[in-house]
């Protein structure tokens, strides 16, 4: 029998970082399986939470509260598109949402912006049509402006034994609580990366749902580096025996920032996998990261294999990173469950060894940075998008002036850099 | 003509506290090594272990939990002691280090090009390194593949000092610091590893201080003095022929009876 485990909650966090007020144990209120916590799509069931709440302890209640009152708005993010042949998008009201299937809100953020968006032009529904390869990436962009709330949802169909990979940008200035609904048909293969590359005064809470059809293979990656405040609660279930499940997420948090994800993988039918990998930078004064990853096997999923892990590098002083796996196991019938979770400062040894090599310290630096996040930004499986969050992964780092000698783009360094290293593209 | 010159050195380490207790405060390791390394000579530091060898060998190239109290490192007559760790590397010195650190996510390739890049201040003609990358890993016995492995990760221990030879051949630099380069390789993998440095040696007429607990590895690389280091000073210093006698006799008669 491979590792069975009931894991304790457990946190890690920057050394000599006071706990948050919001995390004493005395206060929480208690919950005893994840399994209970509330799923309805009737805002009423959603009091205001307090911030003591077990799902809002982490979360500085003050500066998402905007995304918490009960109030229409007509305000909505410019959507630029780039849609596949075969491929569409249109707008349905949120009555059609819940009939397809989408799962229910999970907390008041989620619920407000069910309830909310048929106000705000309606919830927009792409549609991958079944037994068809989409070679191109479907894009999304959405792009905030203003301060005004915004409700938002994005359904996804995804049509059994389809292929694609679906890519979600987020950037500017925005208040928004948004719903990604994503229904993906048996056999599919989908690949869907949710970017949040906000402006530094967005405030943006979102729930994610993904439902994996029988025999599907599903890859979610969210990479989360802009943003005041960004909460991100991604829920997992199955919709038959066979699915696949990899969960990526990269987040990069500076001085100021808070950043938050959140993972249920219910594992509510037998013969899943789910394998969640989520990896953060933390930089600054009072940056700070939350990790949750809540796993459950339910009794008639047998055959599960699932396998968690977070890790943390602070790269400075005063971050905080908050990391909490928990596996909760109702069968012994599972191939293996195991989770992992390790927040680390800097290793000076490895900077060592590479400016031992000559290497300068600020591109050491960033060696040892871009290499953490590596493993996981070349599994997305756009090259270009690769690029593009390998340069964005510099731009954070060269943010906090920890990038010492040259600019991220500096000619002579850059062809070296390329994360593939494949020295027949680097160099061209 | 290069010249590595170390004069009187003493260098501590700060002893982190254990147990709670306080912190013991800086503990002398070095107390008072002088050596002249040239180009294309070979000197071989022999000492039991504990003697203070690799901290003469990360002193000198910088690692920041050595503290220099006192004397000085000097490379052509530049102060080493003022440059930064990578400043040192770009000035000409190489540490093969006992123990190669894992930099998870960075690969071979990736490393030893940025690393050429940094030591030559360009980055090298794609097609020459390319070549002179291949022909080196196939002199040294590795696996073309090795290049896209992440850097000492899993690497076995003759793997990882295979690895420390092959970024002494393709940096080149002028004096090279080899600590305990020998240790943990069959002897196989002993004269693979050797040859290497031999060539290195040859190609640049390399000077080479080399760190060694054991006389086997003399073998294959001839020393032209060796030296025997115990308790953080050389103790004696004599040609090959003392590391004969050390062989023969051990370190006994140099340490303090007890
Ligand atoms: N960072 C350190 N902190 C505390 N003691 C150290 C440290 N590095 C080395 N020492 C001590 O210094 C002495 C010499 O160590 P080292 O230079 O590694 O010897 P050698 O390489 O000859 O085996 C040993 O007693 C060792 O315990
Ligand atoms: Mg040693």
């Amino acid at each position: 029998m491979p590792l069975l485990e009931k894991a304790s909650r457990q946190r890690e966090a920057g050394e000599g970082m006071p706990p948050a007020p919001t995390q004493g144990s005395v206060t929480t209120v208690p919950e005893k399986s994840r399994a209970e916590r509330r799923a309805s799509f009737d805002v009423a069931d959603f009091p205001m939470p307090t911030g003591r709440e077990e799902d809002w302890r982490f979360t500085p209640m003050d500066r998402i509260g905007t995304l918490l009152r009960d109030t229409p708005s007509g305000a909505h993010l410019a959507v630029d598109t780039e849609l596949p042949p075969g491929v569409t998008l249109t707008s349905i009201p949120s009555a059609r949402a819940r009939a397809l299937g989408v799962p229910a809100p999970q907390d008041r953020a989620a619920v407000l912006a069910f309830a909310h968006t048929d106000h705000s032009g309606g919830v927009m529904h792409l549609q991958i049509p079944a037994d068809t390869v989409i070679a191109d990436p479907v894009r999304i962009r959405l792009v905030g402006s203003h301060s005004e709330r915004v409700w938002g949802h994005l359904v996804i169909s995804v049509g059994a034994h389809s292929n694609v990979t679906i890519v979600v940008s987020h950037e500017g200035t925005a208040r928004l609580s948004e719903m990604v609904s994503t229904l993906v048909g048996d056999g599919a293969q989908c690949t869907l990366v949710s970017l949040q590359e906000w402006s530094s005064d967005t405030i943006h809470a979102a729930q994610h749902d993904v439902v994996v059809g029988r025999d599907a293979s599903v890859r979610h990656v969210a990479v989360t580096l802009g943003g005041q405040v960004v909460r991100m609660s991604t829920n997992i279930t199955y919709a038959g025996p066979g699915g696949s499940v990899e969960a990526f997420g990269v987040y990069f948090a500076d001085a100021g920032q808070h950043l938050e994800h959140r993972l249920f993988v219910d594992h509510n039918a037998p013969h899943c996998q789910s394998h969640v990998e989520y990896k953060g930078a933390l930089q600054g004064d009072s940056a700070h990261t939350v990790w949750v990853g809540d796993v459950l096997i339910r009794a008639s999923a047998e055959g599960t294999q699932t396998y968690e892990l977070n890790r943390n590098l602070l790269l400075t002083d005063g971050a905080r990173a908050d990391s909490v796996p928990n596996l909760e196991i109702e069968t012994g019938q599972i191939l293996g469950a195991g989770h992992a979770s390790a927040t680390g400062r800097f290793d000076d040894e490895q900077l060592f060894y590479l400016q031992a090599r000559g290497i300068p310290e600020g591109e050491a630096r960033r060696l040892v940075v871009r290499g953490f996040f590596a493993d996981i930004i070349n599994r997305i499986p756009v090259a270009e998008l690769q690029g593009h969050l390998m340069q964005a992964v510099e731009r954070e780092l060269a943010g906090a002036g920890l990038a010492e000698v040259g600019t991220p783009d500096e000619p002579t360094l850059t062809a070296t850099l390329t994360p593939t290293s494949d020295p027949r593209t680097a160099d061209r | 003509m290069t010249v590595l010159e170390i004069r009187d050195l003493h260098v501590s380490v700060d002893v982190p506290a254990t147990g709670g207790g306080e912190a013991e405060g800086p503990k002398e390791i070095l107390r008072g090594v002088d050596l002249t390394v040239r180009s294309g000579e070979t000197h071989a530091i022999m000492g039991p272990n504990g003697s203070g060898k690799s901290t003469l060998a990360y002193s000198i190239a910088g690692h920041p939990k050595y503290h220099v109290t006192s004397g000085t490192v000097t490379l052509d007559g530049e102060d080493l002691l003022a440059m930064s760790v990578d400043e040192r590397a770009r000035a000409g010195l190489f540490l093969a280090m006992q123990y190669p650190v894992e930099v998870p996510g960075v690969t071979v390739s990736n490393f030893l090009r940025t690393a050429k890049t940094a030591m030559d201040g360009q980055a090298p003609k794609l097609r020459t390194w390319v070549k002179e990358f291949r022909a080196a890993m196939d002199a040294l016995k590795m696996d073309p593949a090795f290049a896209e492995r992440n850097v000492n990760e899993g690497f076995s221990g003759g793997e990882k000092k295979r690895h420390e030879v092959l970024q002494l051949e393709m940096l080149r630099p002028k004096i090279a610091l080899l600590d305990e380069t020998d240790s943990g390789l069959d002897v196989d993998a002993l004269r693979v590893v050797s040859e290497g440095v031999n060539r290195a040696k040859e190609a640049d007429d390399l000077g080479i201080l080399l760190i060694t607990h054991y006389t086997r590895i003399l073998r294959y690389i001839r020393p032209d003095f060796v030296h025997v280091f115990v308790d953080g000073r050389i103790v004696e210093q004599g040609g090959p022929e003392l590391a004969d006698q050390l062989e023969a006799h051990g370190y006994d008669r140099f340490l303090a009876p007890a």
